[in-house]
């Protein structure tokens, strides 16, 4: 087949599997939008901005574990997507982006929006191409995927100058089906030694802890994970990442750990004599300070990036591959093993959490006159019954929601952890919901965060996208007043929201269904309504209370036995 | 903090260079000198990188170089026997007694005069580091005029081998 380089490239898409391309064109990529045009095997997505598309294909990925697709033209495009593709690589999310480049002639001579888009985007991506000869299109898309999505994934950038485009030069075009690179080989199966090795440590241990993260989303090993902490019967944490891979609601899940974690998930790694980490990279708001980090612990770790293993923490017995193979391998080494986790021990260690879960960390004030942002989050998991695709963009909201709504199922909970990128779940929920047409799909935001992609109301329109906007509007920036209050005694240094829209009238102006909501009584109703409104995206602008802080809390640098609880839960 | 002498081979594609510098510079790590050329199979560049650090740190950059995409093999010459050599070239200003002096100095430490002015010398010098360090000391800050140096390439002693 002869094709020019731009179809080449939906060529190749359609040959990869890839349903939705979420992107915005531009002068560098007229070719492959035109490519694109009158095709109906790839649905386009047009965004209102570029950072959108790269969050709204980053949705599409996390909501499916399939490889997410943008596509952006050259220089402002390329800048504008670059914060979706650092979101995209702090969590490890599969994703391809194709940015336009100005023609190989023209290659740097400051040419009309040309920048270096390898050079921008090289300290946030897996990997990246700058694709020189056409007859490497093919060849180099293929490789753009197997990295993206094999191993520890991320997102790969393949910037195509216009000329490769080219709609007047063909060339033979086949799939390439095969893909080999010399460099690039991930572990995959663990090494037995080490997994019967930990094994041992793990049927030891009196005072054990699992502390798992978003390495288990991506491996797809909920099921594993689920059924190996049931064989132990050991108390499981997990990561603001890992959310949902064990059922929230199980008896074992003691919570999020973490600077905001719950008081007995956090005390437990303190006590625990052993630490099975899996999937997780003992990231700062995990461990707080190192020096204190598990001190009477000796670690497990399993994952699949050997950068992860002793990076931060000095483990014992690392384990190097797929978190699933290694749970399986774990798995079938337990059930051949007739020793069982020493049960008196077992049944003490219990007893300690029972005694920190007595402290009740997550409790608020409920006969509160204002609307606590608790209550919110709790309503929205009781009127989604717990069933809910769950976005969010970051701040105290994206806490309450963590701890708050209780997540059963892996892929359901959404939000930029690492980088932390606010303007993400509005264009995140966009994704999700195309990827899953038939579910409810959430975004909780706070009126800070929600402003900085709010453009993308429109994109929910033209694709009629249902998603549900819980606008947790306390006329702060919340955590950044939350930390003033703490640690810069109550100086509110431009946290300060003044100067508000109207966001009833905004989303009206959009074409949506806008609500405010400002009485506690009247919450689970316009709740309940504006999740039946089930072909509609609804704005739901939530008058929260202004003064409320997420707790528990762990001051930056403090240990995990350092926390904070809400001024009334401290003990006297 | 202990000095490394880290080799690996890369892909040799454009930017695959400026991947491993951009990892150093990215995550804090030192470079005291970085060397890279084409090996006997074009399609790989060989770089030999000189670095210090703690033994945790000086694991990560193994780890992180590793982890790039482009980068083939890496080893770490310096956990085995090893000869290690850098190439100094220095402008001298050789008048009067110091021409004879610098002479003496270059043939001491087997160096060749590879340029010669009324006023100049210009030796080559090929050994370790610290030999050019001794060069360069001995010479005195007054006479010299330029330094320029490669920085260090290595290669293991005996069988073993970097190669794909």
């Amino acid at each position: 087949m002869k094709l020019s380089g731009a179809q080449i490239v939906v060529q190749f898409l359609k040959d990869q599997g890839v349903d939705y391309v979420f992107g915005y064109p531009g002068g560098a990529v007229l070719h492959i939008y035109d490519a694109l045009f009158g095709q109906e095997d790839i649905k386009h997505v047009l965004v209102r901005h570029e950072q959108g598309a790269v969050h709204a294909a980053d949705g599409y990925a996390r909501s499916t574990g399939k490889c997410g697709v943008a596509l952006v033209t050259s220089g402002p495009g390329a800048t504008n997507a670059v914060t979706g593709i650092a979101t995209a690589y702090m969590d490890s999310i599969p994703m391809v982006v194709i940015t336009g480049q100005v023609a190989t002639a023209y290659i740097g001579s400051d040419a009309f929006q040309e920048v270096d888009a390898v050079g921008i985007t090289r300290p946030c991506v897996k990997h990246n191409f700058l694709v020189k000869n056409l007859k490497d299109l093919p060849g180099t898309l293929r490789k753009a995927f197997h990295i993206a999505t094999t191993g520890r994934p991320g997102p790969v950038v393949v910037d195509i100058p216009k000329d490769i485009t080219d709609p007047t030069i063909k060339i033979d075009y086949t799939y390439p089906t095969d893909v080999s690179m010399r460099s690039y080989n991930p572990v995959v199966k663990g090494h037995w030694g080490q997994i019967k090795k930990a094994l041992e440590l793990i049927l030891d241990a009196k005072r054990p802890m699992l502390y798992t993260g978003g390495g288990v989303v991506l491996s797809n090993s909920s099921a594993e994970l689920t059924e190996f902490t049931r064989a132990l019967g050991y108390p499981i944490t997990q990561t603001l990442m890992g959310l949902g891979t064990y059922p929230a609601t199980d008896k074992q899940f003691v919570g999020m750990l973490g600077m905001h974690g719950t008081y007995e998930a956090n005390m437990a790694m303190h006590e625990c004599d052993v630490l099975i980490a899996i999937g997780a990279r003992f990231d700062d708001r995990v461990t707080g300070k190192l020096s204190s980090f598990c001190p009477a612990a000796k670690i497990v770790h399993i994952d699949i990036d050997p950068s992860s293993i002793s990076k931060n923490v000095r483990v014992d017995i690392p384990i190097v591959g797929d978190v699933r193979e290694v749970l399986r391998e774990m798995l079938q080494m337990l059930k051949a093993e007739s020793r069982r986790p020493d049960a008196g021990a077992l049944q003490l260690w219990w007893q300690q959490i029972a005694e920190w879960r007595g402290r009740n960390c997550l409790a608020f004030d409920r006969k509160s006159q204002l609307i606590k942002p608790q209550a919110v989050i709790e309503t929205l998991y009781k009127v989604t019954r717990g069933e809910a695709f769950v976005t969010s963009d970051v701040g105290q909201h994206q806490m309450w929601a963590a701890q708050y709504y209780k997540f059963d199922q892996p892929r359901r909970w959404i939000n930029s952890g690492g980088l932390g990128t606010m303007g993400f779940g509005l264009p995140a929920a966009i994704g999700v919901q195309l990827a899953n047409p038939d579910a409810t799909v959430a975004c909780v935001t706070g009126e800070g965060s929600i402003q900085m992609c709010i453009q993308e109301l429109s994109t929910a329109m033209q694709y009629r996208t249902p998603v549900k906007i819980i606008n947790l509007n306390n006329r702060y920036l919340g955590m950044v007043r939350q930390w003033q209050e703490f640690f810069y005694e109550g100086r509110y240094s431009m946290s300060y929201v003044d100067a508000l829209p109207d966001f009833v009238k905004l989303a009206e102006a959009y074409g949506h269904v806008g609500m405010r909501v400002e009485k506690p009584a009247d919450l689970e109703a316009a709740m309940t309504e504006a999740f039946a409104l089930k072909d509609r995206v609804v704005f739901v602008d939530i008058i929260t209370d202004q003064t409320e802080n997420v707790y528990p809390m762990i001051a930056a640098g403090k240990g995990h036995h350092e926390m904070h609880l809400a001024p009334e839960r401290e003990l006297a | 903090m202990t000095r490394r002498i880290i080799s690996l081979l890369l892909e040799n594609e454009s930017g695959a260079l400026s991947r491993v510098a951009g990892l150093f510079s990215a995550r804090g790590y030192n470079i005291e000198s970085l060397t890279v050329a084409p090996t006997e199979d074009a399609s790989l560049s060989r770089m030999t990188i000189v670095t210090r650090g703690s033994a945790e740190v000086l694991e990560q950059i193994i780890k992180q170089l590793n982890k790039l995409v482009d980068v083939v093999k890496v080893t770490d010459l310096s956990e085995g026997p090893h000869i290690e050599r850098e190439l100094a070239m220095v402008k001298l200003r050789a008048v009067g007694e110091s021409r004879e002096e610098y002479k003496r100095l270059t043939d001491i430490f087997r160096g060749h005069i590879v340029d010669v002015t009324d006023t100049t010398y210009t030796v080559e010098l090929t050994g370790t580091g610290e030999k050019i360090d001794a060069f360069i000391d001995a010479a005195g800050e007054k006479g010299i005029l330029e330094v320029v140096r490669t920085g260090a390439c290595g290669i293991s002693r005996s069988e073993r081998s970097l190669t794909v």
